[in-house]
């Protein structure tokens, strides 16, 4: 890079994280720590049913002795120092007088919370064609167009309705994709989940709307730690999308979620992230820990899910979108673009495992690498020996700028049987001078240009974006370069 | 329009032009002949502001005013458009996009209202028209896997809808077979006008049978060794470089 380039870049780095401010609102915290109480708190204030408390101190028990053995993991590519996990505040809530009946008695200053952000839950002026549910810390505060969704048979409701309006389909699909004790994270997540979203689409119905959770951290020294459940039944079909912010604090705050996703036969599930947590300072001060177990069973014959995330935030990403492609025929996908600027880490990618006959899965991954920004990709393709026929196309591309930033690919090939077809591409570009001068000849500005030529890197990406989200990605992207672009 | 005088530059270090004096006006076409590493591409290079070429001594004027002063996006909406020698891809951005994002840049910097898309692809399409090119290319990612011709026609489309001022086309007729040679020369040869000059630099004396210049001068060893009227290519091409005795490079 010049020296102009530099001092653009330098420039540029002055740019702020634009949703950091803090909402003004009384909330009702527990203490903090982690012990049986707390547990039986939470699930008491949810006024949840004897199994799930039971399923919950499960967790726990089991969560106290990973702590306590020190088997926190550690083989992902990040750095960081080690969580206090009693010194965090498992709960907290906008404090409400009673329930509530309609939006109309939504704290307004909660609402003014999500205007700022962009997403308004006022009828009025709702997005057309996109449900929302918002989750504000640890509570979902509204979800949006519920009755509309009911008249088909769609369940689209707050995790904690779900567990109080539809217990069996919650008890039977709960922890059936990821277990409590599948990890150090999910098992932390399945002890203290508070909220999160449920959605459940009915036979043959194909959902009219996208779906959308927004997550919103707010209050000081909480984690969040929510838990989505989507459920597409035979022939159903349904789009999701999930986008998260969080305040500017120069602490740390942990966000230990857990999704599962399940179709079944000829189900088809898009599950989109607009990943936007506060990413530290351009020092590396504060930010989210962004530690989340996602993964779909496509449990069905011919069933599909499709994982497409944009990671523009967090200080540290932990996150591994997966598909475990149980149906004959089912098809698994995973497209992402992290992003990692400043002092960001991110350690991100997928796994897909093949167990049914004549299987396929397709990953896509980009990366981009700015400031002191680290970043890699790591991906599992498993094949089992009863997949007859499996296919997997991987691709890993990362692109540098500046010479700080660092990119790695740890891809996992694991065949067990013979008859499947596995490819492999990774690339390591940096944006090139040559690149940037023919953009700059035709009078691009060198930011627009770079902001060009990453948007074009990150295309196959944005293309399976949901259309209004894919416009709000590459926005998120130019701005985030703003903060970097070197 | 442009005037270098005793222009001196380098590029990695090298010493590459060493004195040039260049007086283009509006309304010319002038050819800059040489041999390969006599600094061709390096004058069309420092023309654009390539980060990298330094200029080591000597004045650019453009219009009147220091060019040196401005940076490359700069100097492109002034008006100064360079057709690249070896024209870069870019993955995954549209060429219509880049050329829309690249057209309203420069009408934004002028002060003109930027074009909608509309407008945008009304326009487009009859200037792909003009260079014979198949609106499939519009589409198409920035130059990705196109053919040598193809990216050449793609840079006189871009200049055709930029419409510069000053227009310099480094070696833009290398690699390009006879029928691409007279489809990127017609694109040239519509842009001719009395408010705009062209700097055609080639190799070959072949492009000037297309497009023909009002003066050419011959580039040597990084300085201009000769110059003259049309009739001069014509004579080089006969008598080869080595017919001038300071074409050796020094």
């Amino acid at each position: 890079m010049s020296e102009s380039q530099n001092a653009t870049l330098e420039k540029l780095a002055e740019r702020e994280y634009q949703y950091g401010f803090v909402t003004d609102i009384e909330s009702e915290s527990v203490p903090p720590g982690l012990d049986e109480g707390i547990v039986r708190l939470i699930s008491s204030k949810k006024n949840e049913p004897e199994w799930l408390l039971a399923w919950r101190l499960k967790a726990l028990e089991r969560f106290l002795q990973l702590a306590a053995d020190g088997t926190e993991p550690t083989w992902a590519m990040v750095d960081y120092p080690k969580i206090d996990y009693q010194k965090i505040i498992y709960y907290s809530a906008p404090k409400q007088r009673k329930q509530l009946s309609s939006l109309d008695e939504v704290d307004p200053e909660l609402l003014r919370t999500y205007e700022k952000l962009g997403i308004s839950l006022a009828e009025q002026k709702r997005l057309t064609g996109v449900a929302v549910d918002a989750v504000f810390d640890s509570v979902s505060v509204a979800t949006t167009f519920r009755a509309e969704l009911e008249k088909q048979g769609i369940l689209f409701c707050s995790f904690s309705e779900a567990v109080q309006q539809h217990p069996e389909l919650v008890r039977k699909y709960l922890g059936s994709v990821v277990p409590y004790s599948d990890n150090f994270f999910a098992t932390l997540n399945s002890a203290v989940f508070t909220d999160g979203s449920f959605a459940y689409v009915p036979k043959g119905v194909r959902c009219p709307m996208e779906l959308s959770t927004y997550f919103r951290i707010n209050a000081v020294g909480t984690g969040q730690f929510e838990r989505t459940l989507i459920i597409a039944d035979e022939g159903a079909s349904v789009s999701y999308l999930e986008g998260c912010t969080a305040p500017k604090r120069d602490e740390n705050q942990l966000h230990a979620a857990v999704v599962e996703l399940v179709a079944l036969d000829d189900a088809t599930i898009k599950y989109s992230t607009v990943q936007n947590w506060y990413p530290g300072d351009k020092h590396g001060v504060g930010g989210i820990y962004n530690f989340v177990t996602k993964r779909g069973a496509c449990r069905g014959k011919r069933s599909k899910i499709s994982w497409t995330q944009v990671e523009t935030g967090s200080a540290i990403t932990w996150k591994y979108p997966s598909c475990i492609l149980q149906g004959d025929d089912s098809i698994g996908e995973f497209y992402s673009v992290a992003m990692t600027t400043n002092y960001q880490q991110a350690d991100t990618g997928t796994k897909m495992i093949h167990i049914g006959r004549n299987t396929s899965s397709t990953i896509v991954s980009k990366g981009i690498s700015a400031g002191h920004g680290r970043q890699a990709y790591r991906g599992l393709v498993h094949v089992s020996p009863r997949a007859v026929g499996a296919r997997n196309h991987s691709r890993c591309d990362s692109l540098l700028l500046g010479s700080t930033s660092s990119a790695h690919t740890f891809p996992y090939l694991e065949i067990e049987n013979a008859t499947a077809q596995v490819e492999h591409e990774a690339t390591t570009s940096k944006i090139g001078e040559d690149q940037l001068f023919y953009c700059r000849q035709r009078g691009l500005s060198e930011e627009d240009a770079v902001s060009l030529i990453v948007n074009g890197f990150c295309k196959e990406v944005f293309r399976e974006l949901p259309m209004e989200f894919a416009v709000e990605a590459q926005n998120l992207l130019s701005l985030s370069l703003e903060n970097t672009v070197g | 329009m442009l005037e270098l005088s005793n222009l001196h530059a380098s590029a990695g270090g090298a010493k590459i032009l060493k004195g040039i004096d260049l007086v283009v006006r509006a309304g010319e076409v002038h050819a800059v002949m040489g041999p390969n590493g006599s600094g061709k591409s390096t004058l069309a290079n420092v023309l654009a502001g390539r980060p990298g070429v330094e200029i080591t001594q000597g004045s650019v004027l453009f219009e009147g005013k220091d060019l040196t002063a401005l940076s490359p996006e700069e100097r492109a909406r002034a008006g100064i458009f360079l057709a690249f020698q070896y024209p870069v891809e870019i993955p995954g951005v549209a060429n219509s996009y880049f050329l829309k994002a690249s057209l309203n840049a420069i009408r934004k910097a002028r002060g003109l209202a930027e074009l909608d898309a509309m407008d945008f692809l009304a326009l487009v399409r009859e200037k792909a028209k003009r260079v014979e090119m198949d609106e499939k290319f519009l589409q198409r990612a920035v130059n990705e896997g196109f053919s040598g011709g193809e990216k050449k026609r793609n840079e006189i489309l871009q200049m055709a809808i930029l419409e510069p001022k000053l227009a310099v086309l480094d070696e833009t007729d290398s690699g390009l077979d006879i029928d691409a040679l007279r489809v990127v020369a017609n694109g040239v040869n519509a842009l001719r006008s009395p408010e705009r000059a062209l700097l055609v630099i080639t190799h070959y004396q072949r492009l000037l049978d297309y497009i023909v210049p009002d003066f050419v001068h011959v580039l040597s060893g990084g300085r201009i060794v000769r110059s003259g009227g049309k009739e001069l290519a014509l004579e080089l091409e006969q008598k080869g470089y080595g017919w001038l005795g300071a074409a050796a490079p020094r």
